[in-house]
């Protein structure tokens, strides 16, 4: 505990907001503290006049009657009720113009897909990569378009102030522009802020901002399997390490097992299966390869590639026993060649 | 039942009962069965104070769990996720369904209403009564859920995570309860409308009610509007949940933003509901311990109504961030400002109500100048919420719960202070003025050292209904923990002193605090009948026929206010 009271000053931004991080923060802060600003003073006017009248018209035996008697004055009642509104319409007209924008992006913005799940977020760039965490270049108008596998979430980001619900059945946009890159070890915070159910507050992911320059590099390498040839793929699956070592233009390649593992975070599988051997959401990854699942149904499976593809695919087809019919299809969120890596990554985990 | 055709003269003329309505019967049938509305008061009273300690018991837990920030990677955690969701969906279901909607004017304003009318009683006692075993039967449902699949949405129940296969079928279960509780709403509102245009006393014209019937009036005419589109809406869930027919849920063909319409079309209305009843009673407490007319009368009244209007065409604040329009946006934002200057104006007027009057720091009197600071917090910071630009960053944030918190808790610091108020006419005792005073500074300092530090987190952005957070957050969920557990204490010291008042209390005096409204004018508590005679209305706010009389410890009218006969 001791070490988040430290870490009391660690916002870098302002007393009542956090850093500053795309190009509408400073105006969304600015708005901010002018309304904190009025409220304050209103504040202090309200509390100010009950404090003084409490101690000064204080009934006490001396004082037992009011020394004023009005019932009302129009002109007064009319004053406090207009000079107000007057504020208010300028909150209005000034919170109406930052919000336009923030809704409407430039034309060319960069355009990232996003997929959100229970409870997992997935990045797609122009390229086919997909990552979990949100990597942008800076100094770019960036637009994401969202949609969800299954209920509603929402994107936001505390330093960029954007937020938008992710809606199942449409999509959704927001946009930003971050101008600094981030440091090494301060990315951005993502969170998803539209309850959820359980793992609601495990949907929060980071915003890494590249220098412009650097974003081309890291895309090309962020996912090693992305525009390997065919050819290339069969010979990665024949004998991994071997054509690791020869290839090594495919920055960040592993063995298949690895990337399932990885997979398998990234995609979501861990917020329901174990591999612990405890039961969760789903029945555990612990021993599964080559297990026999009794289902839902009464009749039973073996565990091999055909029921793992179809259960990440259709989950539903075949329900194993006890558990509910609960898990999002991935059907047309996952690529093949994932398939084959979580199945990798599945056999390494067979029974003892 | 009194009835409408002949409003101008109920027959106070026969002899009555002249035993208090506490002790004309005995048994626990006499109270089950009753139709006096004072007793249908004090069994809401009973039944929404039981439900707010349970309610309570929630916040803790929640606020418990949130002492530590990594509880999702704590191994085998007491409180675990699915446990913490359904205790804050709880806290807010029963804090807002069973709880706040009707408790000042279920409550309260069943005891006193008819009784400042110079009734024997509302128009429809058996309807009453009706609406109370309706919130029973409501709230036992909701509770049921428990134990079949405690839901854990949220107290908002949105689509499609409500509707969705693997909801729990505890929603059904709640959704009925909370469409009952719906039903019980109309009828208590239906009901005082009617006993508000029926049955006032002649010559009691609308601008003699005092302001607290305007403010359950107004709220009535909300109460009546708004919760049959509510209940439409539940009944669209259970059916899209039980059937599988697509209205919300996009798997069968529906539209999840538009169950936020429809939900929002009532709640935000609702939250009205909760807050003119406390303004009301804050017109009452300020000006009779001001000992002072209340300022501006017509502008409080009217504000009233144009607060329940205005509430109605602003629902789209909620879903700023919801895929809604921009256009929609602005236009809702706009609107949202047209709510803020009537709740403006109620506060300016209390003030100058206070202004040169001779103020008397007691209980009522405390809880209703904690009222001006919450609701002033609470009102100032929905401001920046109905500013476009600002409730994008702050929405779904603790900001928002903040905000909410410092209204309705508002409305809950005003239901303690009126409950301190009419507690000698409700049980003819005194509570000890000391512990009063001291439970309500507990409970000031603790709601406020609960819920300020939220307003920093949230605009920081700590997201709400997180179970786990980052480390940055946590200084200000263990201050705002600390507060509740002051909070809690206070309520400890609270119900000491009110049960304690009712063996050892002092006896009240008819008019302890020297108010001219009609309640006043009768015994303490009221005989069945609620006057031994014909009340004559009056100015309720003008105080100069009131003297102190130390030998009765109450106000004595010089000139009398209920005439024989
Ligand atoms: C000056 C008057 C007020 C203004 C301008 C105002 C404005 C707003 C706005 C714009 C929101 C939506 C924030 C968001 O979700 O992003 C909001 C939320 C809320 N307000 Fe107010 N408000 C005012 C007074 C009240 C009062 C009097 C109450 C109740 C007694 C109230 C109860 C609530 C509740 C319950 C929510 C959020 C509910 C939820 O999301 O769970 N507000 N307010
Ligand atoms: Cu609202």
């Amino acid at each position: 505990m001791s070490r988040a009271f430290t870490t009391l000053a660690q916002f870098d931004g302002t007393f009542m907001m956090p850093k500053q991080g795309s190009t509408v923060s400073a105006s969304v802060d600015s708005l901010f503290y002018f309304i904190f600003v009025i409220c304050a003073v209103f504040f202090a006017l309200i509390v100010g006049l009950m404090v003084w009248f409490m101690v000064v018209y204080r009934r006490t035996p001396q004082r037992m009657d009011p020394t004023s008697n009005v019932t009302h004055n129009t002109r007064l009642e009319l004053l406090w009720s207009v000079f107000p509104s007057l504020l208010l319409v300028l909150m209005f007209v000034w919170g109406f113009r930052v919000f336009v924008d923030m809704r409407v992006p430039p034309e060319d913005a960069y355009v990232i897909n996003v997929n959100a799940q229970q409870w997992s977020w997935a990045f797609t760039y122009p390229n086919g990569t997909e990552t979990e965490d949100l990597t942008v270049p800076a100094g770019v108008p960036i637009k994401l378009v969202m949609q969800s596998a299954d209920v509603l979430h929402s994107l936001y980001i505390p330093n960029f102030r954007v937020k938008q619900d992710v809606v199942p059945g449409r999509y959704t946009m927001v946009w930003f522009e971050a101008p600094e890159p981030t440091p090494e070890n301060k990315p951005h915070r993502l969170f998803c802020t539209e309850y959820c159910g359980k793992d609601h507050s495990n949907m929060n992911r980071n915003v890494i901002v590249l220098p412009k320059e650097d974003f081309p590099e890291w895309l090309e390498n962020a996912d090693p399997l992305i525009g390997m040839t065919p050819e290339h793929y069969q010979e990665y699956v024949a004998d991994p390490q071997a054509f690791i070592t020869a290839h090594p233009e495919y920055v960040g390649l592993m063995p298949p097992a690895v990337m399932g593992e990885r997979l398998y975070t990234k995609k979501g599988c861990v917020s329901c299966h174990t591999v612990d051997g405890k039961a969760n959401t789903g029945p555990t990854f612990q021993g599964i390869w080559g297990r026999t699942e009794e289902l839902a149904d009464g009749s039973s499976v073996k565990v091999d590639e055909n029921y793992v593809r179809e259960s990440i695919l259709n989950p539903g087809a075949k329900l194993v026993k006890g558990y509910g019919n609960v898990m999002t299809p991935y059907q047309g969120r996952i690529k093949d060649r994932e398939i084959d890596m979580l199945i990798a990554y599945l056999r390494t985990l067979a029974s003892k | 039942m009194s009835t409408l055709n002949a409003p101008a003269a109920p027959a106070y003329a026969t002899a009555v009962d002249t035993r208090n309505y506490l002790k004309a019967s005995y048994g626990p049938v006499s109270w089950l069965l009753t139709l006096d509305h004072k007793r249908i008061g004090v069994m809401y009273l009973v039944g929404i104070s039981v439900m707010f300690l349970l309610g309570g018991i929630f916040a803790l837990l929640v606020r418990t769990t949130l002492l530590f920030a990594n509880n999702a990677e704590a191994v085998d955690p007491l409180i675990t996720a699915e446990l913490y969701n359904r205790f804050f969906t709880l806290h807010g279901a029963i804090m807002v369904f069973i709880v706040i909607i009707p408790g000042i004017p279920a409550a309260l304003g069943n005891f006193v209403l008819p009784i400042m009318l110079g009734a024997k009683d509302v128009a429809f006692p058996r309807v009453n009564l009706l609406s109370f075993y309706m919130w029973m039967l409501g709230t036992a449902l909701a509770l049921a859920s428990l134990f079949f699949g405690a839901v854990d949405t949220g107290w908002t129940f949105y689509t499609p995570y409500s509707t969705s296969e693997n909801s729990p079928s505890g929603m059904i279960l709640v959704v009925t309860g909370a469409f009952i509780l719906g039903f019980s709403s109309v009828f208590t509102g239906l009901n005082f409308i009617v006993t508000i245009h029926q049955l006032r006393r002649p010559g009691q014209t609308w601008f003699r009610l005092p302001l607290f019937l305007w403010a359950i009036y107004s709220t009535a005419v909300i109460q009546i509007l708004a919760t049959p589109v509510l209940g439409i809406t539940l009944l669209l869930l259970i059916v899209e949940k039980t059937m599988k027919m697509g209205f919300f849920n996009p798997a069968y063909g529906g539209d999840p933003v538009l169950f936020q319409h429809f939900f929002w079309f009532y709640s935000h209305p609702a939250v009205y509901i909760m807050i003119l009843p406390a303004m009301g009673v804050m017109s009452e407490i300020i000006s009779v311990f001001s000992r002072k007319h209340i300022f501006g009368y017509r502008f409080i009244a009217w504000s009233s109504v144009a607060i329940a209007l205005f509430g109605f065409i602003v629902w789209g604040h909620h879903m700023f961030t919801s895929g809604q329009s921009a256009l929609m946006n602005t236009i809702f934002s706009a609107l949202t400002f047209s709510v803020a200057v009537p709740s403006a104006i109620k506060v300016f007027n209390w003030l100058a109500t206070m202004y040169k009057g001779s103020i008397a720091l007691q209980t009522p009197m405390l809880y209703a100048l904690w009222f001006i600071w919450i609701f002033g917090i609470g009102g100032l910071t929905g401001l920046f919420l109905g500013t476009l630009a600002t409730d994008i960053h702050l929405h779904d944030t603790y900001f928002v719960v903040a905000h909410f918190h410092y209204v309705m808790a508002g409305t809950i610091f005003v239901l303690f202070g009126a409950i301190h108020y009419w507690w000698p006419k409700m049980f003819g005792r005194m509570y000890d003025e000391r512990q009063g005073a001291i439970a309500s500074i507990l409970l000031f300092i603790g709601f406020n050292l609960t819920f300020l530090p939220q307003f920093v987190m949230g605009s920081q952005g700590m997201p709400r209904r997180y179970y786990s957070y980052d480390e940055v957050y946590q200084v200000y969920h263990v201050l705002s923990s600390v507060g509740s557990y002051v909070m809690a204490a206070g309520l400890l010291v609270m119900g000491y002193c009110l049960f304690t008042s009712l063996k050892r209390g002092a006896k009240a005096p008819d008019n302890p605090w020297g108010s001219n409204s009609l309640e006043w004018h009768t015994t303490s508590p009221p005989p069945l009948e609620n006057f031994n005679g014909t009340p004559v209305a009056d100015d309720p706010y003008d105080y100069h026929n009131l003297e102190w009389d130390p030998q009765i410890q109450g106000f004595r009218s010089k000139k009398p206010m209920v005439t024989s006969g």
